[in-house]
């Protein structure tokens, strides 16, 4: 019987939205069973919400105090020993993720498949390399677990209006204590999250400051989009870096990407391509971002931004 | 501490435009520049400057691969790592594979901190220094922004997707880098002439490692699927009357 274990993400208390796509990812492999892991120090809000995820047969619960962050060191050894009867331990190909998986894999001597974009066969899965420039196919060999992390980008959250039951998990594992959590800093905002947007609003270094930055604020305030940046505009010191796009920060698929003052570096170009409609506004007219774009704009975006703000989502 | 150990990777310099070979059984590499993977040059970068602020006796710079890695490790000797290992391997190799022959190297040289960069640009796997932390019992500090050293402990900070996480380990440990963590220096010439004079080593793979099995093979690379040419508007007008047809905007 081949079993999937999803290995839950939560921000906070609260499960986070990449642990129904990685669902989805699992609903492909044809596998008899999909059991979501949450670790945690409280578990019941995440475990009540991924028991709602169409697809899930159950959930476990590790429950400790040592849980109440996601340090790798300390979740690893507890997912490996629960991933002994799994064929398949899956999880999302966020910071979390790709913190923690490649650990569980080397605890249980088995190599890594990184951000599957599409699964091709039960061990055959399709991925990007070189920030997304070739697609390569990679297989599992049978008989090998396959630890592998999901290109969240790649797939749709699974649908929800299941109520599957939820167990506590018991695991023999030794739990270090060279590693503790100090502290996490985030920036209060109150806008959609970059990696489920429906809209997202980036600006590059042609925004040209921080207090500039304010414009796309107001216009993504405005139509109700999340606001990302490029790596420029992070190295800037513009804003925070949890908002850069792009091959080594966050890979997106909103359906409508609007791009003001960035070029388009081949980095950032990997981390926008699966958006619905891409728009690019840039005064550059050979900025690298058009060869993608589905609209572009040549021109000021000073101007064109409050134009913009003032003729969208009335 | 006594040793810092840096693990490199030789790819296709990240300026190339890279072009899937037709059979799709890889990309082409044949004329093509090579550097040191840009998240290893800032690992070394960081290695570099612990050993010069004091905290530091000797920086170590390792990799696997072919004999034309000499190239990148002379690269590293040159930014100003003291001596080089070049494990030499014919083949191309897995992040376990690498992260299990790191392992043989620390266990030969006994670092307190071994710092890689947090992805390889090529495979863009994200793997190896979390594997190599796990094998080797100690901690990970991964994605790392900031790096202060207190004695035997550091705390790092790292770039997550809520934001900046700090946290703490114990050495001996696992660091690996992201993209704020410092700016690499340049490398001048009468350090590359001085390089040629460090100690490079070669280490055939086969006396580090008894197996060699591949766990994930590579079937096929393809060109990615191309995004249908798309349309210049001319004014802010025409781009919400685009926007309103695709039904995006109210």
């Amino acid at each position: 019987m081949s079993k999937v274990l999803v290995i839950a993400e939560l921000d906070g208390h609260a499960l986070n939205p990449s642990t129904a796509k990685c669902v989805a990812c699992a609903s492909q492999l044809s596998a008899d069973a999909i059991d979501v892991l949450v670790l945690s120090d409280q578990c019941s809000d995440a475990t009540a919400t991924a028991a709602t995820i169409d697809g899930v047969s159950k959930v476990l619960s590790i429950e400790a105090i040592h849980n109440a962050n996601p340090l790798a060191a300390v979740l690893a050894p507890q997912i490996a020993a629960a991933a002994a009867d799994y064929e398949y331990v899956l999880g999302p190909s966020t910071t979390f993720g790709k913190d923690v998986m490649p650990r569980v894999a080397a605890l249980l001597n088995v190599g890594q498949v990184s951000d599957i974009m599409a699964v091709e066969s039960p061990r055959s899965f399709k991925r990007p390399v070189y920030a997304g420039n070739a697609i390569l196919t990679v297989e599992v060999p049978e008989g090998k677990k396959v630890i592998a992390t999901v290109r969240t980008a790649s797939w749709k959250e699974a649908s929800s209006g299941n109520s599957a039951p939820v167990e506590a998990l018991t695991v023999d594992a030794e739990i270090p204590v060279h590693t503790r959590f100090v502290e996490l800093a985030s920036e209060a905002n109150e806008r959609p999250d970059l990696q489920v947007a429906k809209k997202v609003i980036s600006g590059g270094r042609g925004i040209g400051s921080a207090e500039n930055f304010e414009l796309v604020y107001k216009l993504a305030d405005k139509i109700g989009a999340g606001v990302g940046a490029s790596r420029a505009a992070v190295d800037a010191g513009y804003v925070a870096n949890d908002m850069q796009v792009g091959q080594t920060g966050k890979i997106i698929a909103p359906d409508l990407y609007m791009a003001f003052g960035i070029s388009g570096a081949i980095q950032h170009l990997t981390g926008i391509k699966d958006a619905g409609t891409i728009v690019a506004i840039n005064k550059d007219p050979e900025a690298p971002i058009f060869e993608i774009a589905d609209i572009g704009l040549v021109g000021d975006l000073f101007e064109i931004i409050p134009e913009l703000e003032q003729k969208l989502g009335d | 501490m006594n040793k810092i150990l840096v693990c490199l990777k030789r790819v296709v310099d990240y300026n190339v435009r890279i072009r899937v070979k037709p059979d799709g059984s890889g990309v082409v590499t044949d004329g093509v520049k090579m550097s040191i993977n840009p998240f290893d040059e800032i690992a070394l970068e960081e290695a570099l400057r612990l050993k010069e602020a004091g905290n530091a006796e000797e920086v170590i710079v390792a990799t696997i691969g072919p004999d034309d890695c000499q190239q990148q490790l002379r690269t590293g000797l040159a930014m100003g790592a003291d001596r080089a290992i070049l494990v030499e391997s014919g083949d191309e190799i897995d992040p376990l594979a690498a992260a299990r022959t790191f392992l043989a190297l620390i266990e030969k040289e006994a670092p307190e901190l071994v710092v890689l960069g947090k992805q390889a640009i090529d495979d863009d796997c994200n793997q190896t220094g979390q594997m190599l932390a796990a094998l080797w019992g100690r901690p990970q500090a991964t994605f790392a922004s900031k790096f202060e050293l207190t004695g035997d402990t550091a705390r790092v900070t790292r770039e997550v997707d809520a934001g900046l996480e700090t946290i703490e380990v114990d050495l001996p440990a696992v660091l690996t880098t992201d993209l704020r963590l410092n700016e690499p220096r340049y490398v001048k010439l009468p350090d590359i002439m001085k390089a040629k004079k460090k100690p490079l080593e070669t280490i055939g793979i086969s006396e580090l490692l008894s197996d060699l099995e591949m766990q994930i093979k590579a079937s096929n690379w393809a060109a990615p699927g191309q995004r249908a040419k798309g349309v210049l508007v001319n004014s802010v007008d025409e781009l919400v009357a685009a926007l309103k047809d695709k039904g995006l905007a109210a």
